[in-house]
């Protein structure tokens, strides 16, 4: 078992004919990710590096029964590309592109609210169940096959983690990367009610950022309603307030969002809190009792 | 980005916003000649991008064009200090001239994202002219909200329970409900990501104004909105920053003494954390992007060594498919070209790694290797404090 995706996930690349769709996608089909094909409008017919292009996502889906997508769109264009794989019926749509206007991400919101599509970012790194799937940018290399699940709001520190892990031996059932954007698609509560009902995760790690609140509100139901064991690291313990740290997202604004604020939130909710970087794995480790 | 509250007002009066007549000025002839057109007494504003202006004594009140000029004199090219600015304040350049407006009451009105539901939020309050977090906290009750439909946007009868909210009634209410339409009309069309108006007010020929502005953008939507872009004041900036976002790197001076240099932001700020952790400080967040090329390190490296505070380097980058001998050969030829004599501590992750540690020994330049970014934080920490390791 896993969450989200395995080896029967089909896949196509919105923006394959890119820079960057056209990489990730060869690299996403490396790791043994079914990648059918792509969609870019007006290169519909065509072949691009092996792999078919279709003009739309209605077209592409009935051609291959793909049911998940996988956007490198640039950004002026990311939340069309978005509406219409969820439009289309695709059932889980992965949103890499970094900059989307806020705007246009409540209006896809909204907008994917009354379709049954599941988004996951935008301003991510995609999705990961080691051994089957990998549908984003990460290195799969650094994966194992494993019981931890990984959720997180930034990239390369969910690289950093999943490293930590399988260095120690500890393997991932699935690593999602939600984004880092302010207002985004699938929550850190939505990944956390997966993995609790996932049999192959026995330890969750959690990883958040300052600004905003999805962390206090993702403590809270895990006090509620996650019953395996919640590891938790808040980046940003030394961020001023007031300053945009990279990410649309991770700003303390009205002295609201600190990382101190977010680890009190998780500690009450009977999660382990790290407050060193450079030991969320050992703490995993402990937790799963394997130190 | 930020604007100036005279280009603020400027954009809110094209949406039918009422603002106070006035014109902006960068010397105190024009601010004479602007009293003058205007007549009676006059306000002369500081135009920089922080907030609490008054305080600092960068707003005055002038009873004529003479005293307009004499405001200008004192307000222009000073140092204006606020809570909001850098400890040194921010040189005037520009002053707004406004009429003065006799004012009844002073109300709060803005518009944000909120997060957690992902909607516009209109806030408002009967309390304007003060801190509105101040008022959050000690009378929330004075706070009234609405959420604007994430398609639809703002409905007239939102903006009437927002207007009874204010206490207005009469002329003065029609003139606060289309006031706030006006104000939403304007943050979508903009790509705001706030506008707040405080105060707003109403006067005692019962007019409602927008008496200040302060409009925010999403930078993730500058690409459609060269006409936002054209605002960009670069003096309001910190140089450093300005040309880091030539580079695409995205760089925030901080007070301490390690430079940091990592690929991504959620790391950078985990590798600032970790530099607090080791006992130093850091000098400074900087998210070089994922890709980090050879071009955005030198950039890079340009920007921490121009910072003297800098005593060390630690370079964080977690490549997974960039390739660490690439990366190392970057990072040699930036400090050989730049001729850096600070220490630089490197912790790399991706392919060919050990090739990249042997490269970087074997340069016979102040590099120390690092093999998690615990360790190479410590040694930063140390190398920037006593010039040697742990």
């Amino acid at each position: 078992m896993s969450i989200l995706v395995d080896k029967s996930t089909r896949v196509f690349v919105q923006g394959i004919t890119g820079k960057e769709g056209s990489f990730h996608a060869a690299r996403c089909k490396e790791y043994g990710t079914q990648v059918v094909g792509g969609v870019t409008p007006g290169k519909g017919g065509t072949t691009h590096e092996g792999f078919p292009v279709w003009n739309t996502v209605a077209d592409c889906v009935k051609a291959t029964g793909a049911d998940c997508a996988l956007i490198f769109v640039p950004p002026p264009a990311a939340a069309d590309a978005i509406m219409e794989s969820a439009a289309a019926g695709v059932p889980l749509v992965v949103c890499i592109t970094e900059g989307v206007p806020v705007a246009d991400m409540v209006r896809t919101r909204a907008f994917l609210a009354r379709t049954g599509s599941r988004l996951i970012g935008p301003n991510c790194p995609g999705l990961i169940t080691p051994g089957q799937a990998k549908i984003g940018i990460m290195p799969g290399h650094i994966h194992k096959v494993g019981a931890a699940g990984v959720v997180s709001r930034s990239g390369t520190l969910t690289y950093e983690v999943v490293h930590q892990l399988s260095q120690r031996g500890i393997g991932q059932s699935s690593c999602v990367g939600i984004g880092g954007d302010p207002v985004n698609g699938t929550s850190f509560i939505d990944v956390l009610r997966l993995f609790q009902a996932d049999p192959q995760t026995q330890v969750i790690m959690m990883i958040g950022e300052i600004g905003g609140t999805a962390e206090e509100e993702a403590a809270a139901f895990v006090k509620e309603h996650v019953t395996k064991p919640v590891v938790g690291f808040i980046c940003g313990q030394t961020a001023p307030p007031g300053r945009r740290m990279g990410h649309a997202g991770a700003i303390i604004a009205g002295g609201k969002g600190t990382a101190a604020e977010k680890m009190k939130a998780m500690e009450a909710a009977g999660i382990t809190t790290v407050k060193s970087p450079a030991d969320m794995g050992a703490t995993v480790a402990r937790v799963l009792g394997k130190s | 980005m930020k604007i100036h509250e005279y280009q603020g007002k400027a954009i809110l009066k094209e949406f039918g916003v009422p603002v106070p007549n006035g014109e902006v000025a960068d010397t105190p002839a024009q601010a004479r000649a602007i009293a003058e057109r205007l007549g009676g007494k006059v306000v002369v504003k500081a135009q920089v991008h922080a907030g609490g202006r008054g305080k600092g004594g960068g707003v005055k009140l002038a009873d004529d064009p003479a005293g307009a000029e004499t405001a200008a004199k004192q307000i222009l090219g000073m140092m204006l200090k606020t809570p909001q600015t850098p400890p040194e304040g921010i040189r005037v350049l520009k002053v707004l001239v406004e009429e003065a407006s006799p004012i009844a009451r002073e109300l709060y009105l803005s518009i944000t994202l909120d997060r957690a539901r992902g909607a516009h939020a209109v806030m408002a309050s009967p309390s304007g002219g003060m801190d509105i977090e101040e008022v959050a906290a000690t009378h929330p009750e004075k706070i009234i909200r609405e959420w604007a439909d994430p398609a639809l946007g703002l409905q007239a009868f939102q903006a009437r329970n927002l207007a009874y909210g204010l206490g207005l009634a009469g002329d003065e209410f029609k003139a606060g409900v289309s006031l706030i339409l006006a104000l939403f009309r304007a943050y979508l069309a903009k790509d705001c990501s706030l506008a707040e108006i405080n105060p707003l007010v109403v006067t005692r020929d019962g007019r409602v104004l927008a008496l200040d502005a302060k409009l925010n953008f999403d930078d993730n939507a500058l690409f459609r909105r060269p006409e936002i872009v054209a605002l960009r004041d670069l003096n309001e900036e910190d140089p450093l920053d300005v040309e880091a976002s030539k580079f695409g790197l995205n760089y925030i001076k901080l007070d301490g003494e390690v430079g940091c240099m990592v690929n991504g932001a959620g790391l950078a700020m985990a590798t600032m954390d970790i530099v607090k952790l080791a006992g130093g400080a850091p000098a400074n967040f900087l998210d070089v992007g994922g890709g980090a090329s050879p071009q955005q390190i030198e950039a890079a490296f340009k920007i921490l060594s121009s910072d003297p505070s800098v005593k060390s380097v630690f370079i964080n980058v977690f490549g997974g498919i960039l390739r660490c001998d690439r990366l190392a050969e970057g990072l040699i030829n930036a400090v050989k070209k730049l001729g850096l004599k600070i220490p630089v501590v490197v912790r790399m992750e991706g392919t060919n790694v050990e090739i990249a540690k042997t490269m970087l020994a074997e340069s016979g330049l102040n590099f120390t290797s690092a093999d998690d970014m615990g360790s190479g934080a410590e040694k930063a920490v140390a190398l920037a404090r006593t010039g040697r390791q742990p």
